[in-house]
């Protein structure tokens, strides 16, 4: 029988599905990413997007990475002053 | 509780927090001869960022596969440590997140030119355990995985930012 015909059929028809799904995940994902939230909502190419996306995942590990440096550096005070021991105390609480 | 980020007592956010808290204790607690020296800061730095990232992953566990990759990452990091003979675990392990991450529609990455191939290679890169998925897979764990690294930042915030 023409197994190809519904094959291709059945490969388009999966294909356009897979498609919206790419669609709308790559749109929900933009609703994430700060640089891309404001205004300009359906002009954002699904390249830029995911441009925008892996910028913004770097920025995050370098933040976690800065933060944790100063929290190391706080950690190492012998003498810690008053405002340092609030914040260490807020963090342990 | 007057802790303001304690609202809900089992959401991801208060999981999270009371895990970092509990390791934060530890690396306090250890009060090495020189705690102010350069070589010191820099290895409690690395405690401290290790600590946030088993807290993200121990938080969501193994319901995500960029969890899973990167629960594997860690222990096999400490079974290294301990053991250097581990090497045929870990291999079970990660051959065990790639079946379940590559079962459901598994689609070559050049599947339909939608020509943003290269930018979907670099977040992989980014995204723990992201050279195992397919571009749905992909962009579905990176909303999730974006959303507990903000909170994994949040979870500094009474340091200050600036």
């Amino acid at each position: 029988m023409s197994s190809r015909g519904l094959r291709s059929r059945q490969s388009s028809g999966v294909s356009r599905i897979r498609d919206d799904q790419i669609t709308d995940l790559v749109s929900k994902l933009q609703l994430l990413i700060p640089q891309l939230r404001r205004g300009r909502s359906h002009k954002v190419s699904a390249s830029k997007v995911l441009q925008e996306t892996c910028n913004y995942i770097r920025s995050l590990h370098r933040e976690v990475e800065d933060l944790s440096h100063r929290l190391s550096e706080l950690l190492a005070s012998t003498d810690i002053d008053n405002d340092q021991a609030a914040i260490i105390r807020s963090l342990l609480m | 509780m007057n802790n303001p980020h304690h609202l809900n007592p089992t959401s991801l956010k208060s999981r999270f927090t009371t895990r970092f808290l509990r390791a934060l204790t530890k690396i306090r607690a250890q009060k090495p001869i020189s705690s102010s020296s350069p070589t010191e800061i820099f290895r409690r730095y690395r405690r401290i960022k290790v600590a946030a990232d088993k807290s993200m992953a121990y938080s969501v566990r193994s319901r995500r596969i960029w969890s899973r990759a990167m629960l594997w990452k860690l222990r096999s990091r400490s079974y290294r440590r301990q053991d250097p003979c581990s090497g045929r675990r870990s291999g079970k392990t990660n051959q065990a997140i790639m079946k379940k991450s590559s079962n459901e529609n598994t689609t070559t990455r050049r599947e339909d030119g939608v020509g943003f191939v290269e930018e979907a290679d670099e977040l992989r890169q980014l995204v723990p355990g992201g050279e195992t998925m397919n571009l749905c897979n992909l962009l579905d764990e990176t909303a999730h995985y974006i959303k507990c690294l903000t909170t994994q930042v949040q979870l500094f915030s009474p340091i200050g930012k600036g």
